[in-house]
């Protein structure tokens, strides 16, 4: 078997691919609902229902999508310079955790000017994050996948230490969670008497500027250009260190936004349960988006919906919920695929 | 007669437009030595790749010891004893010697390898054929020759009877090559059957027993050793295809860059500088021959803007340079045509129009502000693709769907456009079609007409000979002196090509 390069996707392949791996995925885990013991269509159904069948469930798969955008960004961000960011996770902690410690009081301003420094601020916390194995990678030729993977760890029991420690509300009973943030600091709902807030308008203004950062600026044009071949950058005068300094900036303050935004419109304080692997699932956002900013807000949707609708799902049809991991994680796989499908022509022998 | 172990019938290859071999016939006997001869980009590399089954050919059949070998197998290559050594060598550096050469031809099955078994044979393998090597060391260890034995060893392992050396020399003091040369002696005599590809005529001399001469996919000749002269294969190796345009006379003009005494840092793969000083004139296109590895890399980066020297200066326009960068370059109106245009030149996955700015992106023309004017560069891309008479469906394409002669024209339409005032063109005709290479060519005298200083890197002697106005020759890091059009023969270019003389001249 070999792979041959060629020219590029039409119109028709650039959608045809994505949407290939999409049914791929159904298809491998409707064996495993049939191995459950359940029927693939109505657990499917049910899943559907349960992501969009009512306002309610729209609203809550579009509340657990914003996160995923913001993490979604900052790895389609990195990954485009081939910059290997797998720690959208703990910048994103990162961002949560300067949140709190400055909304709970530190701060006592009103919500107009409160809110755009405590954006500020953390996704300076979250760029900082990243600056370390950035740096590490340019001044040293350290692996950044390894240095960023081991600081979502890092930073998670960091995030324990102060939530048992100085963090901890003292209101709390004993749980390790922080004190809730003061009513300035939290983010308006979108609509009324559901848990949409203005983070998701956030993560859709932001998916644009990235958009546009990528598309239309030099910055943009740079990001590309070392992702697609860095010696060829270097040799053009392009400053490839500086440009993979910028990107890492952009995007662990892409990935903190998502701790702020679930901090201030959601949770009000911080836990360690704040994101189930946000982070994480954020690698998955991004290669469905095929790296595409716009792509990610659609790709987040759809991965929220199989979140939240197999969630309802559970309840109902006895399936476990994991089947969500399960799906997610063949999209990643089938999707990689498909990138690959898109770039070379499979020869057999 | 001894009896035919490899029969090449009709080998073609094309990769697009390019016919890299085409219908190319070839018999190796029992205990010869055949010398592959070509130019770079004549094709030797890519038909041992169809012998070897890395790559199927288009038409063709390859027939080992009377048998015909499936296309695209490397395994029943191997299997039919067939080894081969390649240029970049494919070696674990963290495993030993001993789990490189037995790696893979043990069962999988085998819970353990039998390294007592290996060893002994190593040993007894490198004893009989003077390939010294220590089993046990890791291959890290070891120096580039003793990288190449162990490649020799592995193929011997697997009891190889025929074996393809692929540049072998390229990475050898002269003293290892000797000591190579030693090993193929030996081999031969117990009756194996070598190919053995070069582009350096005295070592084909000095080892075959026939001599192939390829040149531009086709084999041009056949000729016994003994009877052949260096001038013939020199004549079929070069041939007569590219006619090189006349050079009218251009005034000199005033030195545009000049290096004085500059040293590099030591570089891998290939010689650095040793104190070289040269100054570039306007008008004057000034040809750098040498045997590659001998310091043109290091040359070519300097000017480029990759490289700082270690020590020494830089003059561009008599003004000394602080701040040495390839952006600085380019800022200061030095043009570059780089050697490898895959690899350096462009960015494959990126459109026609994102490549030809690449090294203007940020000027008035096409940013303002930090947004990028894509209709500008896009104008810019349109505007090459007609002036250049480039081959390619848009400037959207990108840029990897190009012939290298298309690409070449990019590169250099990128290069000369803004009307540089010194230009490094390294090995700009490499691997390009007769028109091209002569297009090539026009342009470079276009720049000199202009008053534009150019510093021509080639391999290919005919190439330097015809379009410089001054020549010299690099050897180990050091320059010989410059000579004027015609006042050096072949000969006397190619004695100090062999460092017969740069040791004084510089």
């Amino acid at each position: 078997m070999r792979l041959e390069p060629k020219p590029a996707p039409t119109l028709v392949e650039t959608f045809a691919y994505p949407l290939g791996a999409v049914v791929v995925t159904f298809v491998i885990a409707s064996l495993l609902v049939l191995a459950a013991g359940a029927s693939p269509f109505s657990v499917f159904a049910l899943v559907a229902k349960g992501a969009a069948g009512s306002r309610f469930a729209i609203m809550e798969t579009l509340t657990r999508a914003t996160p995923l955008i913001f993490t979604g960004l900052a790895v389609a961000v990195a990954f485009r310079a081939k910059l290997w960011n797998i720690g959208a996770e703990a910048q994103l902690y990162a961002g949560a955790l300067i949140t709190v410690v400055l909304a709970t009081g530190a701060l006592p301003l009103p919500a107009p000017i409160l809110i755009p420094i405590l954006m500020i601020a953390a996704m300076a916390a979250g760029a900082l994050l990243l600056l370390g194995p950035a740096l590490l990678k340019t001044r040293l030729g350290v692996d950044e996948v390894v240095t960023t993977l081991l600081l979502n760890f890092i930073m998670l029991l960091f995030v324990s230490m102060l939530l048992e420690g100085v963090l901890k509300d003292p209101m709390g009973m004993g749980w390790p969670r922080s004190p809730k943030i003061i009513a300035d600091a939290q983010l308006p709902k979108l609509i009324a008497r559901t848990r949409l807030h203005l983070g998701f308008l956030i993560a859709i203004v932001s998916a644009v500027v990235v958009w546009i950062i990528m598309k239309k600026t030099t910055l943009g044009y740079e990001m590309r250009a070392v992702g697609h071949n860095a010696e060829a950058a270097r040799f053009a005068g392009i400053p490839v260190n500086s440009v993979l300094m910028k990107t890492a900036l952009l995007s662990g303050g892409l990935a903190a936004l998502g701790g702020f935004s679930e901090v201030t419109g959601l949770k009000s304080n911080l836990t360690l349960d704040l994101s189930p692997g946000f982070g994480y699932t954020g690698i998955v956002v991004a290669m469905l988006a095929m790296l595409n900013p716009l792509g990610v807000v659609l790709s987040a949707i759809f991965v929220a919906g199989i979140f939240v609708g197999a969630d309802a799902m559970s309840r109902t049809a006895g399936v476990p919920s994991y089947i969500a991991d399960v799906m997610v994680a063949t999209a990643l796989l089938t999707m990689v695929v498909a990138i690959m499908m898109t770039r070379f022509r499979v020869r057999w022998r | 007669m001894a009896e035919t172990v490899l029969r090449l019938t009709n080998i073609t290859k094309r990769f697009g437009p390019l016919v890299a071999n085409d219908s190319i016939s070839l018999e190796l006997a029992a205990g010869e030595v055949i010398a592959l001869l070509g130019e770079n980009g004549a094709g030797k590399t890519t038909l041992m790749n169809i012998l070897f089954g890395h790559y199927v050919a288009d038409e063709g059949t390859v027939e080992a010891f009377g048998k015909l070998l499936p296309p695209g197998d490397p395994r029943a290559a191997l299997d039919a004893g067939i080894g081969m050594v390649h240029q970049h060598f494919t070696l674990a550096d963290n495993m030993t010697v001993l789990e490189n050469i037995a790696l893979g031809t043990q069962s999988p099955w085998s819970w353990k390898l039998d390294r007592s078994g290996a060893r002994a044979r190593i040993r007894k393998l490198s004893e009989d054929f003077g390939l010294a090597v220590d089993p046990d060391k890791t291959v890290a260890q070891l120096s580039v020759g003793e990288r190449q034995r162990v490649e020799i060893l592995k193929a011997l392992y697997r009891n190889a009877r025929i074996l393809i050396l692929d540049e072998p020399t390229a990475v050898l003091t002269p003293l290892e090559t000797d000591a190579l040369f030693a090993t193929l002696k030996m081999l031969v005599a117990k009756g194996m059957s070598i190919i053995f590809i070069s582009h350096k005529m005295h070592e084909v001399m000095a080892v075959s027993n026939r001599v192939m001469v390829l040149r531009g996919g086709k084999l041009v000749g056949g000729r016994e050793t003994a009877g052949a002269t260096r001038q013939e294969l020199a004549a079929l190796m070069v041939g007569q295809e590219v006619a090189f345009p006349p050079v009218e006379a251009v005034p000199r003009g005033e030195e545009l860059f000049s290096l004085e005494n500059v040293s590099t840092t030591p570089r891998a793969g290939g010689s650095a500088l040793h104190n070289v000083s040269l100054s570039l004139y306007g008008g004057v296109i000034t040809g750098l021959a040498g045997v590659s590895g001998n310091g043109q890399a290091a040359l070519a980066a300097l000017l480029s803007g990759t490289e700082k020297p270690l020590s020494g200066q830089i003059r561009i326009a008599g003004g000394e340079v602080s701040a040495w960068s390839p952006r600085e370059a380019l800022a200061r109106g030095i043009a570059r045509v780089p050697e490898d245009r895959h690899a350096v030149g462009s960015i494959g996955d990126m459109s026609v129009t994102e490549n030809v700015i690449s090294e203007r992106y940020r000027s008035e023309r096409f940013s303002r502000h930090g947004f990028m004017d894509w209709k500008a560069a896009r104008a810019f891309a349109e505007e090459l693709i007609r002036d250049y008479d480039v081959k390619c469906p848009s400037p959207d394409a990108r840029i990897r769907l190009l012939s290298g002669g298309n690409m070449q024209k990019l590169i250099l339409g990128r290069a000369l456009d803004p009307d540089p005032v010194v230009i490094l063109a390294n090995q700009p005709t490499r691997g390009l079609d007769v028109g091209a290479v002569a297009y090539v060519h026009k342009k470079l005298l276009e720049a000199r007409a202009r008053g534009a200083a150019i510093l021509l890197i080639s391999e290919d002697l005919d190439e330097i000979l015809s379009l410089s106005d001054e020549v010299r020759v690099i050897f180990k890091g050091r320059l010989s002196s410059p000579s004027q059009r015609g006042e050096r023969s072949v000969q006397e270019i190619g004695e100090l090509m062999a460092g017969h003389g740069i040791g004084e001249a510089a």
